[in-house]
């Protein structure tokens, strides 16, 4: 028998193939992606990975369908009626390519409102997917029944809610308009962040018609479970509400001057305690 | 013009757009033939009508546009390729032609005819480092935070700089754009590179009034920004026109803080602008974005670079829009004469991802790109969109054997954060630049 040849032993990779940053001591001070480490001058696997979920995340909450019909199930247990409408837009896509369709009702949508028998409301509220379905599907009917509770001590009248598939902020001009009401609110997922795809926005608008424009408007953003609580954002928009009423208008010359110690309407209504 | 552009959702939006492909490329065939005196002769936007266009029929420089004046547009393309259109005789050019005729030899143009011509293109520009040389490849610094806190700043700052990040500038996107703010951040950020003798510039991205205020009040102001568009209307949008930018050139020229040049000026721009805000005169979005480049380069800016994603699917669809847009803005500014940079970036409502971040990034360093962003993590958490990284940056130095501006390079050495070799050194415990965020308080 002859002796194999015996290949020379080869060394051992040391699996401690990052080289760490030593300052991420540092990341106290901001939510900023540092200290992430490098693998050669590149991103370690794991930021990679990370950074892929935070992004698939919130483009998830760009696509996934507006589940519309649960949130009026929801909405129309709790007493509310609603009126499911669509903006002028045919596809998720065209949604996002064209703003000026998203914008406006479908005729079909149009007409519903035209031969809704009831004008003439002081508030008109409409609820859309906008960009982020999951910002709405998540926010949207706590903060409506909260809301609508809050109201419920006033004598201000509130229209059905109107939830609006594919929508932009100004589909709630032309809903305000053909029910003729004085100021609208539209509840609104935003443009998702990498940290933030459930976060919900909320635009208010004096003498809705359409083609007014976003100086006209104001705004409440960044509702969502690690931002701006539900009842924090309805004490906000009810103070804004009273304000529009009082100066007759909204946008620019509204100014949020909201005290600490603000209660919306007068009155604490038990639910706006409960965090 | 418009219909010869490669599709992008900003000009359907616009309705300009060609209604089919056949129509598109029949309408290419048109534009390659028209002469480019065309050009100046007919303007694509009354010259009674827009300061821009009477600034760019004004300022055409004849005697340097002499050597291709008798070309088509596709002649200028067909010429751009070819060696006798070398670096010197690029820029002898530049005062020669109009964003217009760029922009149209552009639309005839494939990806690579865009990264070549660009390539050939040498734009120098000098503050207290010199950005744009053969080989170099900068990064502007741009450690934003949501509420503007000055440690977190600091600790992106140095994140950055230990990554070799910062010769392009390191410039902020206030939060707010208080008086009081805009002059505590660049006091801040003023310090911080002269207690570690940084061969940089800073800059506060806020409103040129702003600065101009915050200059009155004795803020160290390196750089003046603005964000520019290609129509008068546009700018007016943004609230600002020619004499206000002039005005703010000559305040910030005035505390001559630049140690090797007084490029001072830096600007930032993005296709779609105009559009959004109503304001495009029926020209498609392109052709406008490379009108801005007519203004930025009347200000001999420090600086110039397109924000190609941020604004949006409805401007730029997906991956391939951006990709190509990124590409025809870094070849129309650099033909033009601009020290050109690219923010590489997308929104998540965007039909992109960082694979189409990769592809932009890696052809614009083909294409000889003078600098990107560098944001930790490429997530900036205070704008809410994504951009480059630092990793990125270093990324591409490696593969391209670039390096940075060498001022700042030679600074790199002697902090520790790079090897002899221009490699990427581990970071040691006790180096005395991971004290930077202590010295805020």
């Amino acid at each position: 028998m002859t002796k194999k040849n015996v290949p020379p032993p080869v060394e051992e990779i040391d699996a401690n193939i990052i080289s760490d940053d030593p300052w991420d001591g540092l990341k106290c001070f901001t939510d900023a992606r540092i200290a992430l480490g490098r693998s050669g001058v590149s991103l370690p696997l794991r930021e990679s990975l990370s950074f892929r979920l935070d992004h698939a995340r919130a483009r998830d909450a760009v696509h996934s369908p507006f589940q519309a019909e649960e949130l009026i199930r929801e909405l129309e247990t709790d007493g509310l009626e609603c009126l499911e409408l669509h903006s002028a837009v045919s596809s998720r896509d065209e949604y996002l390519t064209r703003p000026d369709k998203g914008r406006c009702l479908s005729e079909k949508s149009k007409a519903r409102l035209k031969e809704y028998p009831h004008k003439g409301f002081d508030i008109c509220l409409a609820v859309s997917d906008g960009l982020s379905s999951r910002a709405v599907h998540e926010n949207a009917a706590p903060f409506i029944n909260t809301f609508a509770e809050t109201l419920a001590s006033t004598s201000l009248t509130l229209s059905p809610v109107n939830v609006v598939r594919n929508g932009r902020v100004a589909v709630a001009d032309e809903v305000g308009q053909l029910l003729g009401a004085r100021l609208s609110v539209i509840l609104i997922g935003e443009r998702p962040g990498l940290s933030s795809p459930d976060s919900m926005g909320i635009y208010l608008t004096w003498t809705p018609q359409p083609g007014t424009t976003d100086e006209a408007r104001n705004c409440i953003s960044n509702i969502r479970k690690a931002g701006l609580s539900v009842p924090e954002a309805v004490r906000k928009l009810a103070y804004l509400i009273e304000e529009a009423f009082r100066i007759q208008g909204s946008g620019v010359e509204l100014k949020d001057r909201m005290g600490d110690n603000y209660l919306p309407f007068g009155r604490e209504p038990a639910s706006l305690t409960q965090v | 013009m418009a219909k010869a552009t490669p599709l992008r959702s900003g000009d359907v939006l616009a309705g300009v757009a060609a209604t089919s492909e056949e129509e598109r490329v029949r309408a290419q065939m048109e534009l390659a033939d028209v002469p480019l005196t065309r050009f100046l002769n007919e303007c694509v936007i009354p010259y009674e009508e827009d300061e821009i266009t009477r600034l760019i029929i004004d300022t055409h420089d004849e005697n340097a546009f002499s050597p291709v004046r008798s070309f088509t547009v596709g002649q200028l393309r067909d010429w751009l390729l070819t060696e006798e259109a070398d670096s010197e005789t690029l820029a002898a050019l530049a005062p020669g032609l109009t964003p217009e005729m760029v922009a149209a030899a552009s639309k005839l143009m494939r990806l690579q005819d865009l990264i070549l011509v660009a390539s050939k293109c040498r734009v120098v520009t000098r503050f207290r480092n010199t950005i744009g040389l053969p080989g170099t490849f900068s990064v502007r610094l741009q450690p934003n935070h949501p509420t503007d806190d000055l440690k977190g700043i600091a600790a992106s700052t140095l994140d950055g700089l230990c990554y070799g990040c910062g010769d392009a500038v390191i410039g902020i996107n206030p939060a707010t754009d208080s008086l009081d703010n805009i002059v505590r951040i660049s006091e801040i950020l003023d310090d911080l590179i002269a207690r570690y003798d940084i061969p940089t510039q800073t800059c506060v991205l806020t409103h040129v009034t702003t600065t101009m205020e915050a200059i009155e009040r004795g803020a160290p102001v390196d750089l003046c920004f603005q964000s520019i568009a290609g129509t008068e209307r546009a700018n007016a949008s943004f609230g600002v026109n020619l004499p206000l930018l002039q005005e703010a050139l000559e305040a910030t020229r005035s505390l001559a803080r630049g140690t090797l040049g007084d490029n001072v000026m830096y600007f930032e721009t993005g296709q779609g602008s105009a559009l959004s805000a109503g304001a495009h005169h029926g020209v498609d979005q392109q052709t406008i974005e490379a009108r801005a480049y007519a203004v930025a380069r009347r200000f001999d800016p420090l600086l110039v670079n397109t924000v190609v994603g941020f604004i949006g699917p409805e401007y730029l669809f997906n991956g391939k829009q951006i990709i190509r847009a990124g590409l025809e803005d870094h070849f129309c500014g650099k033909l033009l004469g601009l020290p050109m940079g690219v923010d590489v970036c997308y929104t998540n409502h965007a039909e992109a991802d960082q694979d189409d971040m990769d592809a932009l990034l890696t052809l614009l360093g083909s294409a000889g790109c003078t600098y990107i962003m560098g944001v930790p993590g490429a997530d900036d958490i205070m704008l809410n969109y994504q951009s480059t990284s630092f990793h990125d940056a270093a990324y591409l130095r490696r593969l391209m054997g670039l390096r940075p501006a060498p001022e700042f390079e030679a600074w790199l050495r002697s902090a520790g954060v790079l090897d002899e070799t221009g490699k990427l050194r581990p970071m040691q415990p006790g180096n005395g630049l991971l004290a930077l965020p202590d010295a805020i308080q």
